[in-house]
């Protein structure tokens, strides 16, 4: 039996959608271990997989199981396991933070009054503890946000699914999000779905690429790295002359700002005749944005030719 | 505690308890709703039929509970996605449902009080009766609760099924001779009432509390469809309710 995380041709179609794949013969296996970020733009598959994976939803074909625990027929058993906030979940108004967080946990089985306990503590953990008897419908949208994180950060689970849980998020509270998901990630398993790359950067073990239902990386951002033509990125200011680069990409943003990607011994290079003619530049391996564009960008130029 | 009965109380707790200290408003409507059609009945009548329109009303204030339950579990379901969140914990579909209803029948104590009380004065039922009534309000209660739920796992859009419930409440609980006996409504329509499961269950209680007398094949009849309907809509909703989406 399959260990870690594993899909094997999982595929979905929803019902009076023309056949569409939502998810298109997904297939692979990983560690069930620290966090395991899903990447993809908007449609590309993430929650789908994501629901599939927290038993909400059935696959048209193919199997899914987390540490052997199949998703349709062991389903109770994963249950006792897993966590999750959806995409759109959001706050009763006319419960209080913490009400919202034990109810949750009665919800789980816990008991009341250890349940109560756990709620303050959990929504002291995502810095609500002044807030912790306000109405959700009094509490600003991000802040119904943590209240909802602090929903299964105060349950036993070890599994946990977060669907674009910093969305909406201030800097600053997105960062603190970050280092508690971190810390929980040590002895706990997280599935967590995002558009905001540096964040998949951060906080992932692992980062999925999914676009147009099928998974089309994978990998930690080293080996995703690898997998991209150049590996480097050179940044020229404004109004900077860019160098003759013999092999990599040159691109000049709405700003003015020139890209240059390429690879280890051309990116010494340039810097060199950059440093020798005194050019302003930074260099510094591509980032998920640069990885995600070539692989997803790359991907869809592909499928529009005829 | 079992977890089970935990589970029972967050049901009960958001359902009711949670929602009512913040929109003791909500309250009104389902003290009133039963309440107004048995005062216009009774009126009409000019008091003939208060002991029927008192049946009624605790017919309907069961039979309500099921389809708000279908309005709060589909709101809950699609505008706070809770039905994921319960779905991947180690809850049930049953508890789910047990504290939900259990819920909205807190909601209906007032309207109910005031109906015992009316029974008590008007209707005066023997301890056979009042059982006999417990039982078809208990039927009347478990049918339209499974039909509510049931009915909830499949909405996916909150206008649909708000305005799907009003047409079931309606087809159910007012058209059929509910509050007042079947021999007031004229022979061809009188087949189509029998469509409906309520106006077994206000036969069985008019005859329990003495208000017509039905020949013991009748009531058999009656006993055997409502049974025979809450135990299809009990294998309906655990063979198709949507718990897991498809
Ligand atoms: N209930 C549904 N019925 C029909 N089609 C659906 C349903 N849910 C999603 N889809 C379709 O499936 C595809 C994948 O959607 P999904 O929600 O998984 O994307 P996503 O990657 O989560 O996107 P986003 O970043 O916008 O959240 C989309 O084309 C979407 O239109
Ligand atoms: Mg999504």
């Amino acid at each position: 039996m399959a260990s870690g995380l594993d899909c094997d041709s999982l595929t979905k179609v929803y019902s009076g959608s023309k056949g569409r794949r939502a998810l298109d013969g997904v297939s692979f296996n990983l560690p069930s271990k620290g966090v395991f970020s899903l990447i993809g733009m908007n449609g590309a598959g993430k929650t789908t997989l994501v629901r599939i994976l927290a038993t909400q939803l059935q696959p048209t074909a193919g199997r899914a199981s987390i540490d052997g625990l199949d998703v349709m027929k062991d389903a109770k058993k994963l249950r006792d396991r897993i966590a999750c906030v959806p995409q759109e979940a959001r706050t009763a108004p006319f419960m209080t933070a913490k009400q919202t967080v034990l109810s949750y946990l009665l919800w789980r089985g816990v008991g009341y009054r250890e349940a109560s306990t756990k709620a303050v503590e959990a929504l002291s953990m995502v810095g609500l503890q002044n807030q912790v008897n306000e109405l959700n419908r009094k509490l600003s949208g991000g802040t119904r946000r943590k209240v909802l994180v602090a929903t299964v950060l105060s349950s036993d689970a070890d599994i946990i699914f977060l669907d674009e849980p910093t969305t909406g998020l201030d800097p600053i509270s997105r960062r603190e999000l970050w280092k508690l998901l971190t810390n929980l990630a040590r002895d706990r398993f997280l599935i967590l779905t995002t558009h905001y790359l540096e964040e998949a950067e951060e906080l992932a073990n692992a980062i999925g690429i999914l676009h147009r239902g099928k998974l089309v990386g994978l990998g930690t951002l080293d080996q995703l790295r690898a997998s991209v033509r150049y590996q480097y990125s050179l940044m020229l200011s404004p109004g900077q002359e860019p160098p003759p680069v013999r092999e990599g990409e040159v691109t000049t943003g709405g700003a003015g700002q020139t890209q240059i990607l390429t690879n280890e011994t051309e990116a010494q290079e340039i810097s060199k005749s950059l440093l020798e003619k005194g050019t302003r530049f930074s260099l510094s391996r591509v980032s998920l944005d640069d990885i995600f564009f070539h692989i997803v960008h790359g991907g869809s130029e592909e499928d529009s030719q005829p | 505690m079992r977890p089970s009965g935990w589970q029972v109380m967050a049901g009960i707790l958001m359902n009711s308890i949670y929602a009512m200290k913040n929109y003791p408003m909500v309250m009104v409507n389902t003290v009133l709703s039963p309440l107004s059609f048995l005062t216009v009945i009774t009126f009409v009548s000019k008091g003939q039929l208060i002991g029927e329109a008192i049946e009624g009303g605790f017919i309907m204030s069961m039979f309500q509970a099921g389809m708000s339950l279908q309005g709060d579990l589909s709101h809950f379901k699609n505008d706070f996605k809770l039905q994921d969140m319960v779905v991947s914990s180690p809850s049930s579909p049953v508890a789910y449902v047990a504290g939900m209803a259990i819920g909205e029948v807190i909601y209906s104590v007032p309207a109910l009080a005031v109906l015992v009380v009316l029974a008590e004065i008007y209707l005066n039922p023997g301890l056979v009766g009042a059982l006999e009534l417990l039982a078809v309000l208990l039927l009347m209660f478990l049918t339209s609760v499974t039909l509510g739920f049931t009915l909830s796992t499949f909405s996916s859009d909150i206008i649909q099924s708000f305005a799907f419930s009003r047409l079931i409440s309606t087809l159910f609980s007012t058209l059929p001779p509910v509050y007042y006996p079947i021999s007031y409504v004229p022979l061809p329509f009188r087949y189509f009432a029998y469509l409906s499961p309520t106006t077994y269950a206000a036969e069985i209680a008019q005859n329990a509390t003495g208000l017509v007398q039905l020949s013991s094949e009748t009531l058999a009849t009656a006993w055997i469809v409502l049974g025979a309907v809450s135990i299809s809509l009990l294998l309906i909703s655990i063979k198709k309710a949507r718990w897991r989406d498809v």
